[in-house]
């Protein structure tokens, strides 16, 4: 339930975006391996030597996913509001302004719609660098339109989740994020329209536990983190060491929980196929 | 952090009580009590005791707040349901892997009619703690409240739900067996299942484990209960990197009942008697009583178009934010 990416996994990311953009070079965070930066960025994002799938973007995942100048964003004014006026060691406010500026973005999601080999969709996607991509009134209202409008045109949904769960500084409007996204899903199911989630490194806490678990088919990166509770809140729970592998995607799979792990190279085709297994 | 987790501003009350027994004691003992005399004293004294529980009370912290909601004394959702329903029959299991004793749930009646309750278990021992998991559900405890709700709506029956809970359990079991999915479900059935639903936070409202049994038609909570996307302590070990930053943590995420009802989480609150629910537990269910049969009677002559639809623009119409109108 926790935005919980302040620790390691939140400098992981910072170095990632701080090195890839500037260096020539980046070394993987899986193998270690230096690699040429263009070579990373021609083969998606993904180590060639261990096929490590990086974090990116919301902007990077809607290009490669979508057919090329069909994307049309909507929303893209939905900005947060301070609505408790929230301070911890920092002002709620003073913390979207710095992120704002610093990622040229409104909050922690894109969407809009494109298609997807020709298939229209309606397609969110979760900006992780966004304060941990997490949920708060902004995000759930994005899903929740999207959704809504492709129950009016009759389209399929895609949610691309990348999120540390709730945003803490939305206290209770960003929980009911979780009863509002899940209602209108459960409208679309109602029309049988599809919804297909796409899960990647990593996806926990309220966004796992509403529309994320939701899909009709439900997919995930190779290695991403998939859960509840974090890792480190059960670790400290239970006061053991987690199981090797614990959380990943193929322990997800394994015990039932997602469709199929799909490397990104794979990721729109997958998608085309099944949406034309659903709607065609 | 043990001084954060004390409930010495109950101390006062809790000796003036005492000193009200004694007295009473005394002039039993002596064949005084009820004589002219001495009922001043005791006036004095009941009226004493009355003041104390309303000052301290009425200016409790959030935090302090949050403390009532979790007091080991507070009535829990059976001795709600005994006191509230008639013929309360238990039913058990998710039909898929187990019984949860987190949460508890079956038929029963309210004023004759028939109901689905449904509610999460603390336990009051040590050892009942442990069976009931500090009323932190597994997802078989969910599974079984679904199970419950799906058939509330086969037989037509209202449900209601009592939530109090710290949390779902954050453990390798809970992952194991998809505690992320069967929130959702909850979430996603919830939202359109064809009977009126009513839901209460009896004591903690503990994130997405407690909203996963309370996405209603109406929402409310008792005056000294808590509703919170996140504890105040966990928000304090995040946010501020310590944990004893609880208090500071509770004011700011606006968990209480005034703040909840600002924001149109909650549609109502339950008053509980002079200086909280654990100390009349009878006269709290009383207030219970009254708050669903009210709900449920504003519910009862909708047509489910009606009552999905209200049930449907009440979550959807939760969330702030800007937005420039082009």
């Amino acid at each position: 339930m926790v935005w919980f990416k302040k620790g390691i996994l939140a400098k992981k990311s910072e170095e990632k975006t701080v090195k890839v953009p500037r260096g020539l070079w980046v070394k993987c965070n899986n193998c270690a391996e230096i690699i040429y930066k263009k070579e990373v960025e021609r083969n998606l994002d993904v180590c060639p030597k261990c096929s490590y799938h990086f974090r990116i973007s919301a902007k990077r995942r809607i290009d490669i996913i979508i057919d090329e100048g069909s994307f049309k964003e909507h929303d893209e004014t939905l900005s947060p509001k301070d609505a408790l006026e929230f301070k911890d060691i920092k002002k709620y406010k003073d913390r979207i302004k710095t992120t704002q500026a610093k990622l040229k973005a409104n909050d922690a999601m894109i969407c809009g719609e494109g298609s997807i080999e020709g298939a229209r969709v309606m397609i969110a996607a979760f900006e992780f660098a966004f304060m941990g991509g997490s949920m708060g009134s902004v995000v759930g209202e994005k899903i929740t339109r999207s959704i809504e409008r492709a129950i009016e045109a009759g389209v399929p949904v895609i949610v691309v989740s990348s999120s540390g769960g709730a945003r803490m500084q939305e206290g209770i409007l960003s929980l009911m994020q979780m009863a509002k996204t899940s209602a209108a899903l459960a409208k679309l199911r109602e029309k049988g329209l599809p919804y297909i989630s796409v899960l990647t490194d990593p996806t926990t806490g309220g966004v796992t536990a509403s529309f994320a678990m939701l899909g009709d088919v439900i997919m995930a990166e190779p290695r991403a983190l998939i859960g509840f509770a974090g890792p480190r809140v059960i670790a400290e729970t239970i006061r053991q060491k987690l199981p090797e592998g614990f959380q990943r995607a193929e322990y997800l799979l394994e015990h039932g929980m997602v469709d199929m792990i799909v490397n990104r190279k794979e990721m729109k085709s997958t998608l085309a196929r099944l949406i034309s297994h659903l709607l065609g | 952090m043990a001084q954060l987790h004390s409930r010495d501003f109950e101390k006062p009350i809790e000796a003036a009580e005492r000193e009200l027994e004694e007295l009473r004691a005394e002039l039993e003992e002596d064949g005084s009590l009820g004589s002219a005399d001495t009922s001043d004293d005791l006036k004095r004294l009941e009226e004493k005791v009355r003041k104390l529980k309303e000052h301290i009370f009425s200016t409790l912290t959030p935090w302090q707040v949050t403390l009532i909601a979790r007091h080991p004394k507070r009535p829990y959702s059976l001795d709600h349901i005994g006191n509230v329903f008639e013929d309360f029959v238990e039913l058990h299991g998710d039909r898929l892997y187990g019984d949860d004793p987190a949460i508890v749930g079956g038929l029963a009646t309210l004023d004759g009619t028939p109901v689905v309750v449904i509610g999460q278990q603390k336990g009051r021992t040590t050892k009942e703690r442990v069976y009931r998991n500090y009323g932190m559900p597994h997802p078989e405890g969910y599974r079984k409240a679904l199970r419950l709700m799906e058939m509330a709506e086969r037989f037509n029956r209202p449900v209601v739900t009592l939530i109090d809970t710290p949390g779902a359990a954050p453990d390798i079991e809970a992952e194991e067996r998809g505690q992320s999915e069967a929130i959702a479900r909850n979430l996603l059935v919830m939202s359109r299942l064809k009977v009126p639903i009513v839901s209460v936070v009896i004591g903690e409202g503990g994130s997405g484990g407690a909203l996963a049994i309370g996405v209603a038609d109406r929402v409310m909570l008792f005056e000294f209960s808590t509703y919170s996307v996140i504890s105040p302590e966990g928000c304090a070990a995040i946010l501020w990197k310590d944990g004893a930053k609880a208090d500071t943590a509770a004011k700011a995420l606006k968990i209480g009942a005034k703040d909840l009802l600002g924001l149109g989480i909650v549609d109502s609150i339950i008053d509980e008697p002079l200086g909280g629910a654990h100390r009349d537990a009878k006269a709290a269910s009383i207030n219970l009583k009254t708050a669903i049969l009210k709900s449920l009677s504003e519910l009862k002559g909708l047509s489910v178009d009606k009552l999905l639809e209200g049930r449907y623009e009440k979550f959807r119409s939760i969330g702030v934010f800007k937005e420039d109108s082009a």
